[in-house]
């Protein structure tokens, strides 16, 4: 509503899936910004003052104004630039099921994610069990919420939960290379499979979405190092 | 109206904030209770992925997960009380604490099912949940949304009044006032909200429930 003067900055990480979330809405609004990379293994004191109690990227600075949290930073977004399309719709009852799902990708799917890639052995084979329902449960979920379909995707029609798809799924084959599993099976999940397909041909997602190659690079060295993925 | 329905148990902290947040806004509702060691099929069939209460049932339609019902309740029913901010950047900032109240809270309830090391664990989870709502969650305001309650007191309202049962209950002692002198002054203007003090559930009573279960836990343990 305010255009004023509109400073938006997102302090981000290139490879943060939680980052790419906020980069996208950002896109999609044609919001102007001004991306500041943070080494999180080294981070800047803008970013420790801006968000002190978790101290993580993404956050979005708007005049000055921290705010944290992906999801949040998407709602914020919505909220405040409200021409251009809208990223969540207005019905409460559907914005009730978005938030259930954003919830249960972040806490569910990506605490079994975190399980897999930190396991070994027995362990691990549980965690791939749990990833797979996981994933059932997902698919069951997002063909109730669309029942025709998965809806037709551009740069002008991009909502939250093509956001959230995007950046969880997108780069579904550097995950694949590097830890040997396929997690996105287009028979075990044929919506969500073709979801991302359609989703990863768009211009503005190949302009956001990390480079493979790089992309792998470093989760070889996460994984080799057994490091901690984190944001 | 489309009827309102309230799936839940008694004295579960997460039924009893859709309870303050349908009372505040005076949407009346039915409350069906549920045997947990005993799912009815209604409630599989509304909450499918996680299979637990509360679940608001709004003109047939299920809304799941008690901050996503929150919500869903200040969004269908925005009229006074106003439960959150009005303005976006404001809102923001509320959902940030809603976030932390379901993410960090799980301490508590965690607290009372662990004993040994797992018990020292949760302990100090909860005490950093408190120590970081205390430093930086309130400032000087006398409620989370200002002058009034909102969502996010009620998030940590059935937090924290339910912590004080299940210390007990588990025999420890972490929210102490000298140490958190915010949060037990906002707890008390809480229970003085008048639509609050007429819906919390006795703690004498709670804990004679509490104390039962914690000793079943401990026996099975």
């Amino acid at each position: 509503e305010m255009e004023g003067e509109n400073e938006v900055k997102l302090h981000g990480m290139w490879a943060s899936t939680y980052s790419k979330r906020v980069e996208l809405a950002l896109r999609v609004k044609g919001i102007p910004y001004e991306y500041i990379e943070e080494d999180l293994r080294n981070k800047s004191p803008l970013l420790l003052q801006y968000n002190s109690v978790y101290k993580k990227v993404p956050v979005l600075v708007h005049n000055g104004k921290p705010i944290t949290e992906s999801y949040i930073i998407l709602e914020y977004i919505d909220e405040t630039w409200q021409n251009g399309p809208r990223l969540l719709p207005q019905d409460p009852y559907q914005r009730a099921q978005i938030r259930f799902w954003a919830s249960f990708i972040q806490q569910q799917l990506f605490g079994s994610f975190y399980k897999l890639i930190s396991s070994n052995g027995e362990e691990q084979e549980k965690a791939v069990e749990e990833v797979f329902e996981k994933m059932n449960v997902l698919e069951k979920g997002m063909k109730e919420l669309l029942p025709e379909g998965v809806p037709e995707v551009d740069g002008n029609n991009f909502g939250v939960l093509d956001i959230l798809v995007t950046a969880t799924f997108g780069p579904y084959k550097a995950h694949e290379e590097v830890f040997g599993l396929k997690v996105l099976d287009p028979e075990k999940y044929p919506l969500l499979f073709s979801w991302v397909q359609k989703l990863n041909e768009i211009p503005l997602v190949k302009g956001v979405l990390p480079p493979h190659d790089k992309l792998v690079a470093l989760l070889q060295f996460i994984k080799q190092n057994d490091l901690k993925p984190s944001s | 109206m489309a009827e309102v329905k309230l799936h839940g148990t008694l004295l579960s902290p997460f039924v009893y904030r859709v309870i303050w947040a349908l009372k505040l806004k005076g949407v009346p509702y039915e409350f069906v209770s549920e045997d947990l060691s005993n799912k009815s099929a209604l409630l599989l069939k509304y909450n499918p992925v996680h299979k637990k209460i509360p679940v608001l049932v709004h003109g047939g339609k299920p809304v799941c997960e008690s901050m996503v019902i929150l919500q869903y309740i200040e969004e269908t029913w925005p009229q006074n009380p106003s439960l959150m901010p009005n303005n976006p950047y404001d809102r923001a900032h509320a959902r940030f604490w809603i976030k932390f109240a379901e993410d960090k809270g799980v301490a508590v309830w965690k607290m009372f099912r662990s004993t040994g090391q797992e018990l020292q664990n949760t302990m100090k989870e909860a005490l950093e949940m408190l120590q970081t709502v205390e430093e930086h969650g309130l400032g000087e305001k006398k409620f989370f949304n200002g002058d009034n309650i909102g969502l996010v007191d009620l998030a940590f309202g059935s937090i924290v009044y339910w912590l004080q049962v299940i210390e007990d209950a588990v025999g420890v002692k972490l929210f102490e006032s000298h140490k958190f002198p915010r949060l037990h002054a906002w707890l008390e203007n809480f229970k003085q909200v008048p639509i609050i003090e007429e819906n919390l559930p006795n703690q004498d009573e709670m804990l004679v429930v509490f104390k039962r279960r914690r000793e079943q836990l401990v026996a099975s343990a």
